[in-house]
């Protein structure tokens, strides 16, 4: 019989494509690097739904404003799924929440960027629902079980998301030539932010190897970015809209277009918190957990309050039940 | 004063006939609030018509850790399954 170590096991389990579940062994590298790429998703969620908020209340007509509603309610619940998969892991909630009120935890950095026409819904919905998708299809396979299943949900309720985003742009760019260029102008501001999604360029990417290894990631940065240019240039053309990128071209040889440099000093100030939203975002999230402390302190008292009274007299309690 | 809210597993019946399932976790002070909450978080597309909710430190668990020699009585016993048995050709419904 061979003698393996944990550490030989898990990998074995791994490359054998069994999933790890939470009560199971794991080296805690694979803990840790899980609970900070879980909770920062997470994050993203939740501050996600902070630029397409600023639109609800201005949606051009009730059908958007339901379809924009649900579409931002959608995140919460994204947000939530992915908090629980990081408790499996043993993190706790509120510290996580902490991390983020503090600016320690990261977010997507995407959500640093300002929503300033209507437009930029459509944008968002079409180039930064689509790059998430290509990311979250590809960790529906995660190694990890809660996160892979979590992924699976999230997946099944994003393509609403990006069609509806897409059809917001379609019908602008049909529209009046006024409504065509705001089109135009959202995809000018959103395309290089949307291409950042993906993160820095394998070579620079501290993290990206041992993922890969550890199958939480299937596919390099490089690799998932190249897709999303692929599939989303014939549907910019279909709107005829222009990719801002003079670069941009169809490579015979390769089967892929080739696209210019991303702008990574601007990726890594807006990572750094400088980007136009950052301290907004935040103050934002930090006014909502203190606005609704109350709540949550008479939640916890109204419990145990009924706790209470349930230890003096069940009897009386299932009288009046 | 500051207090986390317990933690709750979902359980939900898709449709009528099948079994509840496991679908995540949820934080709430009560189990009504845990119910309200599960409804909101796990059934916005009419996933359920059925949801239960227990908190998690009541549930027990099998030990991962040991589950070779904890399952190993099952394992030795293919005469539990039909396969094990041939049966003629002759027979056709068996
Ligand atoms: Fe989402
Ligand atoms: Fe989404």
């Amino acid at each position: 019989m061979t003698h393996l170590n944990l550490e030989d096991q898990f990998q074995a389990k791994i490359d054998a494509e069994t999933k790890i579940e939470p009560k199971d062994w794991m080296p805690e590298a694979y803990r840790k690097t899980l609970i900070r790429q879980i909770s920062q998703h997470a994050h993203s969620e939740i501050v996600g739904m902070l630029p397409e908020g600023n639109w609800i209340t201005r949606a051009p007509s009730l059908r958007r404003k339901l379809i924009l509603l649900a579409k931002v309610q959608d995140e919460a619940g994204h947000g939530l799924y992915l908090y629980s998969a990081a408790e499996t892991l043993g993190a706790n909630r509120d510290e996580l929440v902490q991390q983020l009120l503090t600016g320690k935890a990261k977010y997507s950095s995407i959500f640093n960027y300002p929503t300033t026409s209507w437009a930029d819904i459509g944008a968002i919905g079409w180039l930064v629902d689509g790059a998430a998708i290509m990311n979250q299809v590809m960790l529906t396979r995660a190694s990890y079980g809660p996160y892979a299943r979590a992924m699976v949900r999230i997946c099944k309720e994003e393509s609403f998301h990006q069609r509806q985003g897409y059809e917001i742009m379609m019908t602008m760019a049909k529209g009046s030539p006024a409504q065509k260029q705001m089109a135009q102008d959202a995809l000018n501001r959103w395309w290089w932010p949307s291409l950042m999604m993906f993160g820095p360029k394998d070579d620079d990417s501290a993290h990206s190897e041992q993922s890969m290894k550890w199958k939480i990631k299937r596919k390099s940065n490089d690799e998932l970015r190249q897709q999303f240019v692929d599939v989303t240039v014939p549907q910019a053309e279909y709107l005829g809209l222009t990719i801002p990128d003079p670069d941009l071209q169809w490579n015979e040889d390769r089967g892929h277009y080739d696209f210019g440099e991303i702008n990574w000093e601007e990726f890594w100030n807006v990572v750094k918190g400088n980007g136009p939203c950052n301290r907004q975002r935040i103050q934002a999230r930090v006014k909502a957990y203190e606005d609704g402390a109350w709540v949550r302190e008479a939640a916890v008292a109204y419990a145990e309050k009924k706790d209470q009274r349930k230890l003096v007299s069940p009897k009386a309690q299932a009288e009046a039940a | 004063m500051k207090k986390d809210w317990p933690l709750w597993e979902v359980f939900i019946r898709s449709k009528s006939g099948l079994s509840h399932k496991h679908v995540g976790s949820l934080h709430a002070t009560d189990e009504v609030m845990a119910i309200e909450n599960a409804r909101d978080v796990y059934t916005r597309r009419n996933e359920g018509v059925s949801i239960w909710v227990v908190e998690s430190k009541y549930i027990t668990a099998s030990d991962p850790d040991d589950s070779d020699p904890f399952f190993e009585p099952a394992k030795d016993k293919v005469y539990r399954h039909p396969t094990f048995y041939d049966v003629p050709d002759e027979i056709k419904h068996m």
